[in-house]
Order: C-alpha cells, then sequence, then structure tokens
C-alpha cells in the first residue's frame, strides 16, 4: 500500500468517503483540547464592522445578564433536583460558533464553561448530518463529560437560537441533577472502575423537536436511572427555562438588530480576553509553583501528586501541570483535560479575580501543559465519575502560586485568600424512600466549605462549594420529607478543627445523619484528605486538618432514645466516639472515601465539612481574636497556649499582654533554636526515590519522570511523557491476601 | 527601592537580594532559591493537628498520618518569624516556589512608585456569596 500513490483528486475522495463512513463519533480532541476563542466569523466580523455604540453594547449585555438571571430563577425555584434547590445550576448564552459568552451571574461557572464543548460538537457534527441536523425549535441534552462536562451527573440543555432563520446564537441551562443510573446512586460512584458503570452517557443528542420533548427518548432515558419523575420533571424544567432565555433573547435582537446583539456576544468575550492579557501582563515575570497531594482514590488510601508551575512572561502565563500522577485504569478519580480546565476557569474567577466577566474568554489566554494519561488529562476507557477529586483541586491551585506572583502588583483587585476546603463532605444517598420510590442524590452540605483566611480576615466559615459562589447548603426538613434521611446534627461547627494562622480559615461543621423507615437505604461519601490534609494554608498559615468519616453501627438510635431519652446528652462527633454512650455500638474511625453500603435503620454516619487554610504565622495572631475564638467556643484552651502562645485568665479570658508578647518572643527564640540551615536540613531530609511503604503516583524530584509505587505490587519509573496508568487491585482481594498471610503465620506455615 | 513578595518577604532590587518585612534581616541573593537563607524544622503534623479521638481506641483521629505527611517550618533565622508551612510527603525535596526574573521586575518597577504596606483589595469573593444569599433569602428560601 506504500507504494500507492494517490491523485490529489482521490485524495479528497478518499478524504470525503473517511469523513462520511466514520464508525464511531467519540468525544473529538480537536474540540476537546481547545479552550481558546473561535475566530471571528464573518457574521460577527461584520457585526463588529460597523461599529456598535458600546454604550449599547454595554445596554445590551445588562439585558442579556438579566434573562440569564430570570432563566436561573426559574430552574432554581421550579427544579426538582435537590441541586437544583440549592443553587448547583447555570444558565448560559453561546455565540453562534459555540464560544461561551455570558452566564447567569450567580450560576455555577463550571457548567457553562463545558457546555460549549458540546455545542461545538453538535455545529461540527449534527449541522450537516442529514440523519440529525440542528433546526429552530430543536434541543439538545448533553450529560457525559467527555464531550464536556464536569461529571456524568450533571445534565444540559441547549437550544440553537436562529432569528429570520439564521442561526444567531445558543441557549443553555444545566443542573446537577444527581441520580443518573450508575453502579451506585446518586451520580457519583466512586465504584465505578470503567465508563461502564458510570450509568447514562449522553453524548449531545436531539431530545426536543419543535420545542417539544420526545417522548419516546424520555421514556429511554427515565428507564436509565433510578428516579424517573426526576428525569422528566428536570428536563421539562431547563427546557422552559432555556425556551424563555430564548424569548428575551429575541426580544433583544428585534429592539438592537441582529448585529448589534452578535458584536455584544462577541466584543463581551474580546475584551475580557485583552483585561486578562492587561492584568497578566501587570505580574512580575517568573515562575512560581505548587504541589497538592491528594490521598485517596476513594477505594484505598494512595498519594497523588499535583505539580503545578505557572510560568509568567509579557502577556502570557502558561499552567505546566507535568509531573502530576499517572491516571487510574480502574479509579473513577480521573478526569478529561476539557473539565479539568473548566474547573481552572472556575477557580480563578473564585479566588483571583472575581470581578472578571464569567466567560471562558478568562482562560482563553491561558496556555495549560500537562502529560497525557494522567489523573488530570485521562482519555479513553478511563473511569472518572468522580473527577470532582482533581477538579475540587484545579479550583484552588490558583491561591498558593498566584497570590506568590500577585502578591507585588500594586493595584490589587480582589482580597488574597489562603485555599478554601476542597472536598466534596456531604452525604450521597440512595435506596427505597418511605414513599416507596426508588431514589439516590446527595446533600447540600457540598456546598459549606470553609473559606480560607484573607490577608486582613479570618475565612468565613462554610461559606460557599469550592465552585460557586452562591448556594444554599440545604433545607434538612425537606429532605426528611422526601427521604428517610434523619439529621441528628447539623451546621455545628467542627471545634478544633481549624487552619490556623495570623487569621484562620473559615471552618465547616459536623454533619450527623441516620436512616428511618426505609429499610432499603445506605449512603456513600466521596472525600480525599484523611491521612494528607487538603486545603493549604498561605505565608505561613497552616493546611486545615485530616477528616475521617466515623461510624456508629450495630444499635438503632431511635430505639436507645425510647428506652432512655438521655442517652445521647448532644450529638458531638468527638464526645459520641470518644464517651461511647450507646451501648452495644460497633464505633469506627475511617477513610472519608466510602463506596455505597447499607445504613441500617438508627445506625449512625458522621461526618465534617472542612476548614479553609490559614493566613500568615500563628504567633502574629491578635490575642483577642484567639480569645473570640474561645468564647464561641470554636477551639480549645490548649490550643490557645499551644499553637497561639497566648497567656489570658481562663475565667474571663483577659489576655496578659505583656506575658503573651514574652511567650511568643521565647518561642520565636525556640524556633532559631530548633531550626536547621536549609542546605543541612535538605541533606538529611531529601530522599531519592519516594518511601517504599507509602503508596506513591507522581513524579519525585524530576517532573519528567513519574513513579507508580504501590507496596507489594509495583515500583516503576516511567518518563511523564509515556504514562499508561495504573491498574488497581481489589482492595477486598488484597485484605483476603493480608488476613490469609495472617491465618498462615498462625498456623506455623501448616497452610 | 524594594518590592514586596508576600507577607513576609521583599526584595532590594538594588542590592538583589530577599530581605526579612519583619526585621529587615538579608536573607540571601534575590536570583536563588529564599528558602536557602532560612531555618527548617520537620514538623510532626500531630503536633500542630492534634488527635481529636482518643488514640488508644482509633486509629484516624483528625491528625494527619505523619507517615504520609510531615510539615516543613520556615523560620527566619533573625526574628524566628515563620513564613511558609509546607505540606509534603516525608523525603520530598523541598519546592523552589518563587523564582523570579530579576531584570524584569527591575524593568517593571522603574517607573512605579515604592510600596511598603501592601494594598488592600475589596473583598469580592465574599461580597458575591452575600449577594447570592441575599437574592436567595428574597425568593422565599428563608433560613431559621
Amino acid at each position: 500500500m506504500d507504494d500507492v500513490k494517490l491523485s490529489a483528486e482521490d485524495k479528497a475522495l478518499l478524504d470525503q468517503f473517511l469523513a462520511e463512513h466514520r464508525l464511531f463519533l467519540g468525544p473529538d480532541p480537536e474540540i476537546m483540547r481547545n479552550h481558546t476563542l473561535t475566530e471571528r466569523s464573518q457574521m460577527e466580523q461584520a457585526a463588529i464592522a460597523k461599529n456598535p455604540d458600546p454604550h449599547q453594547i454595554h445596554h445590551i449585555r445588562g439585558l442579556i445578564n438579566a434573562a440569564l438571571s430570570e432563566g436561573f430563577q426559574m430552574v432554581n425555584q421550579m427544579g426538582a433536583a435537590p441541586g437544583a434547590k440549592w443553587g448547583d445550576l447555570v444558565t448560559g448564552v453561546y455565540t453562534a460558533q459555540g464560544d461561551l459568552a455570558m452566564i447567569a451571574p450567580h450560576g455555577i461557572i463550571a457548567f457553562a464553561a463545558c457546555c460549549f464543548y458540546p455545542i461545538r460538537f453538535i455545529i461540527k457534527y449534527w449541522v450537516d448530518d442529514p440523519t440529525v441536523g440542528v433546526r429552530d425549535g430543536d434541543g439538545f441534552i448533553h450529560n457525559d463529560a467527555r464531550y464536556g462536562g464536569i461529571h456524568n451527573t450533571d445534565q444540559s440543555m441547549m437550544l440553537p437560537l436562529f432569528y429570520k432563520g439564521e442561526l444567531v446564537c445558543w441557549v443553555s441551562s444545566t443542573v446537577h441533577e444527581g441520580e443518573n443510573g450508575a453502579c451506585e446512586p446518586g451520580g457519583l460512584p466512586a465504584a465505578a472502575e470503567s465508563k461502564y458503570d458510570e450509568g447514562i452517557k449522553m453524548s449531545p443528542f436531539k431530545v426536543v423537536e419543535n420545542f417539544q420533548l420526545k417522548r419516546d427518548l424520555v421514556t429511554f432515558l427515565q428507564n436509565s436511572v433510578r428516579d424517573p419523575k426526576l428525569q422528566l420533571e428536570d428536563m421539562k424544567v431547563k427546557l422552559h427555562a432555556a425556551m424563555r432565555l430564548r424569548e428575551r433573547m429575541i426580544s433583544i435582537i428585534e429592539q438592537f438588530g441582529k448585529d448589534a446583539f452578535v458584536a455584544t456576544l462577541r466584543m463581551h468575550l474580546e475584551d475580557t480576553e485583552t483585561e486578562m492579557r492587561r492584568r497578566i501582563k501587570e505580574l512580575p515575570d517568573g515562575t512560581t509553583r505548587v504541589l497538592q497531594f491528594m490521598d485517596s482514590s476513594l477505594r484505598e488510601n494512595v498519594l497523588q501528586k499535583i505539580s503545578l508551575a505557572i510560568h509568567k512572561k509579557g502577556d502570557r502565563l502558561i499552567m505546566d501541570f507535568r509531573g502530576t500522577a499517572p491516571q487510574f485504569m480502574n479509579r473513577s478519580v480521573n478526569t478529561n483535560i476539557a473539565s479539568f480546565k473548566a474547573a481552572l476557569c472556575t477557580g480563578l474567577l473564585q479566588n483571583v479575580w472575581p470581578d472578571l466577566p464569567h466567560t471562558m474568554a478568562v482562560l482563553s489566554p491561558i496556555e495549560v501543559i500537562t502529560d497525557r494519561n494522567t489523573i488530570i488529562d485521562a482519555e479513553g476507557e478511563m473511569p472518572q465519575a468522580m473527577s470532582l477529586m482533581p477538579l475540587f483541586k484545579a479550583c484552588v491551585c490558583w491561591t498558593i502560586p498566584m497570590n506568590k506572583l500577585n502578591y507585588s502588583v500594586p493595584h490589587r483587585y480582589s482580597a488574597i485568600i489562603a485555599s478554601q476546603y476542597d472536598q466534596a463532605a456531604t452525604f450521597i444517598y440512595g435506596g427505597i424512600t418511605q414513599h416507596g420510590d426508588a431514589t439516590g442524590n446527595f446533600c447540600g452540605d457540598i456546598n459549606g466549605n470553609g473559606q480560607g483566611a484573607r490577608s486582613h480576615a479570618d475565612g468565613e466559615h462554610s461559606i460557599s462549594p469550592v465552585f460557586g459562589f452562591m448556594c444554599d447548603s440545604g433545607e434538612h426538613e425537606i429532605n426528611e420529607e422526601d427521604t428517610p434521611i434523619i439529621r441528628l446534627g447539623a451546621q455545628r461547627l467542627a471545634k478544633d478543627r481549624i487552619g490556623f494562622g495570623k487569621y484562620r480559615g473559615g471552618m465547616g461543621y459536623e454533619q450527623i445523619a441516620t436512616a428511618r423507615g426505609s429499610g432499603m437505604w445506605g449512603f456513600m461519601t466521596g472525600c480525599e484528605g484523611s491521612k494528607f490534609p487538603s486545603a493549604q494554608g498561605l505565608f505561613g498559615g497552616y493546611s486545615c486538618p485530616s477528616y475521617q468519616l466515623m461510624k456508629i453501627k450495630g444499635i438503632n438510635i431511635f430505639e436507645e432514645l425510647d428506652k432512655n431519652p438521655k442517652v445521647v446528652e448532644e450529638f458531638d462527633i468527638v464526645r459520641l466516639m470518644n464517651e461511647r454512650p450507646i451501648p452495644g455500638g460497633k464505633y469506627s474511625s475511617n477513610d472519608m472515601g466510602m463506596t455505597f453500603e447499607l445504613c441500617n435503620d438508627g445506625e449512625i454516619y458522621m461526618i465534617c465539612q472542612g476548614s479553609g487554610g490559614g493566613y500568615g504565622d500563628v504567633l502574629e495572631r491578635d490575642p483577642e481574636l484567639v480569645m473570640k475564638d474561645l468564647r464561641e467556643d470554636l477551639m480549645s484552651h490548649d490550643n490557645a497556649w499551644d499553637i497561639y502562645r497566648v497567656v489570658y485568665d481562663r475565667e474571663n479570658l483577659i489576655v496578659d499582654v505583656e506575658a503573651t508578647e514574652k511567650a511568643r518572643a521565647e518561642e520565636r527564640k525556640a524556633r532559631i533554636q530548633r531550626g536547621k540551615p536549609f542546605e543541612a536540613f535538605c541533606k538529611d531530609w531529601v530522599t531519592p526515590e519516594p518511601p517504599t511503604d507509602v503508596p506513591y503516583l507522581g513524579s519525585w524530584d524530576d517532573n519528567t519522570e513519574t513513579w507508580a509505587s504501590i507496596p507489594g505490587m509495583m515500583r516503576v519509573k516511567t518518563p511523564s511523557d509515556q504514562i499508561q496508568g495504573v491498574f488497581m487491585p481489589n482492595p477486598k482481594d488484597v485484605r483476603i491476601a493480608q488476613l490469609e498471610a495472617e491465618l498462615e503465620a498462625c498456623r506455623g506455615g501448616k497452610g | 527601592m524594594k518590592v514586596l513578595i508576600t507577607e513576609y518577604l521583599r526584595i532590594d532590587l538594588d542590592s538583589e537580594k530577599w530581605e526579612c518585612r519583619r526585621c529587615s534581616h538579608e536573607i540571601g541573593p534575590a536570583r536563588e532559591n529564599y528558602k536557602r537563607g532560612l531555618l527548617v524544622h520537620d514538623r510532626d503534623p500531630r503536633e500542630i493537628h492534634k488527635p481529636l479521638l482518643d488514640t488508644r481506641l482509633y486509629e484516624r483521629t483528625y491528625s494527619p498520618d505523619p507517615k504520609w505527611c510531615r510539615i516543613l517550618e520556615y523560620y527566619c533565622p533573625n526574628c524566628g518569624t515563620m513564613f511558609e508551612a509546607e505540606y509534603l510527603p516525608p523525603g520530598h525535596p523541598p519546592l523552589h516556589d518563587i523564582e523570579l526574573d530579576i531584570d524584569a521586575l527591575k524593568a517593571q518597577w522603574k517607573d512605579r512608585q515604592e510600596i511598603t504596606e501592601s494594598p488592600m483589595g475589596p473583598d469580592l469573593a465574599l461580597a458575591k456569596v452575600k449577594a447570592g444569599r441575599a437574592l436567595h433569602a428574597h425568593a422565599g428560601h428563608k433560613h431559621g
């Protein structure tokens, strides 16, 4: 065949044949690996050539914002998914080419930052396909993150907007729906070992014609999930929110003309990109770095490194993630690069420059470099149902290196903030409700992450999710009406679980849950950070502590309370675990990653939302702020001395200023005594390879080489650009092997 | 001309040295890693994030696992101020976290006024959350 020489005509014919006979239209790398703005289209060029009035553009932008906000409110008020009620949603408008132009002011940025990928897919593959086509009145649904999206639990409805027969823009509505028919209920299956365990995978397809849902397809989708009523209701809600948005856009076009509307969307993007480059240019040239370590695959503990170097020169900013851990071939904590970039976009807008317009244009001028087949750039068959793990790291990865790059800039656009707590610390649930319905979803506590400390103040407690500004942590009464979950304790700040610093991180709260009246109910949790803290401090501030999942199994708290109403004096996790007041209970403290397990009536599960990282040296904390924390019962007296070195009267909390200054001066001297010069310290500290007794994935001292070290299984080093992935053994097989070895030893080798 | 780089570090562009912002101690050449001029202490994370659960009853107690995680505390050798608390697996090389182009920095600050205190930025993240909460309350989602 190598000898065959095709003429240009034959070559064109062959290319056409291959294009028309592709066997599978999978995720298109040309789309999925490109986060930048497209070139101006002819329509955009023509509209901008008419020199639109900037004041009018501003006016139109305000009207679009109002319409997006209205659409957001519609879904927020009418949506059936818990995520919709609590704000995990967005509405967005896109250019005709699929560039995300604007989102609802209170919406979740990342959701919309994902929709332009499926819209670009629809444009590339369905517009000219005679079996599909894109016409006025059509609507497309999508949830498969491999075609764009945070994770498959989010569902989007996308509508093309035609005006006088011409495609002018796209509108969308996205909600974290929850249940999606995966191998575990609730839409976030940590147990998924391949993409086929993840539930329905909707590549973008047409589910609406003439503004009507196609009932045959709806029925198919309803059959694919555990909550068919939810599936139908929210498809309707998203469709009608998008249709309202469409009506509003048409009104704007009719009032101001198509050109003014098109120019507004395009100029909004281009102006934002220009402003981004101007801000990048203000930063000093150089490189800042951060390392993040995740400690769990949600099936077993394993350290996974995310390495980031931010290189800045002139108006270029490069995020270099090379040296990051290899992907898991049978664990769900991977993400694809498009989702990862959407989370980067979110993090930049949430943590660094919240004043910039929420569009994809903020990320457009930023270059992102990764090694393929890593947990942040997973490809192919890899499961990615719990992509939240690396994605939440993407949201906060800016905070340390950008503040180090940003600190010298004379003008500050927003306050300096340490890392927010970055775990999905909430109960995911599923089973049969007390009403006999099958369901699966998650609790709104995911939205209660503690804020990182600021350079001028403590962080706010349980302020918001790490991926958005506006979210409610849910109404427990509504949850108790709908599901068998009973809250024994909630919204109680987790005392002593603090990111200490000159300013401390905002704290998280305890969640104590049980089930009642189901007979078939269970929970799962999906967090890491039980061994290695997750939220990092800034400029000498400490990270948050580690957090665990506590259980009291083998009891029924309702029966115990019937027998003795005072059996538990207060539902406080630390007291319950240390005092063990419920007789016969099996108390355990576990990793925060738990695959789905059944919760019998009255058994107790306990987790915490976490604290943000601290800011600055603890010895610089105003002693009166330490007293305030004591007064508010956020902290024990021991920490006031052990951490902050404050001398005071424990009865009246009056600070002895002089004694405190003396104690702090002594502690500073003690630091100088115990500290070793850096070079000497490194000589003793640095090892040439990762430890052999801790599972470790990622680079060590050289980002061009990546380690995969799993004790008892593998220890290999490969060039970082040739990573394939790591296949983990079944944790139960590992446990069985351990027990068999113990048994063997007990028998003295007499198998 | 001195440029503020972090809460505790600045660079003297004339001498090309890192300096401590608390005591003005000269830490080292600005073209090198500032950490080379600091003292380091390997802190057991259980001393900061103390066990809250009874360690006789439980292995996991809200403290980080010291076999997985250590805290490297960096101190000014002159005044003892803690500049960084770096969380690393045991033996992992400390990160060279700030590496600036000093010539470019000089050029950038040629026409800028010296700043001795870091400017305060508006607390936009908090403002946005409060605006969101107000909107949510307005929509009828009131809380106890």
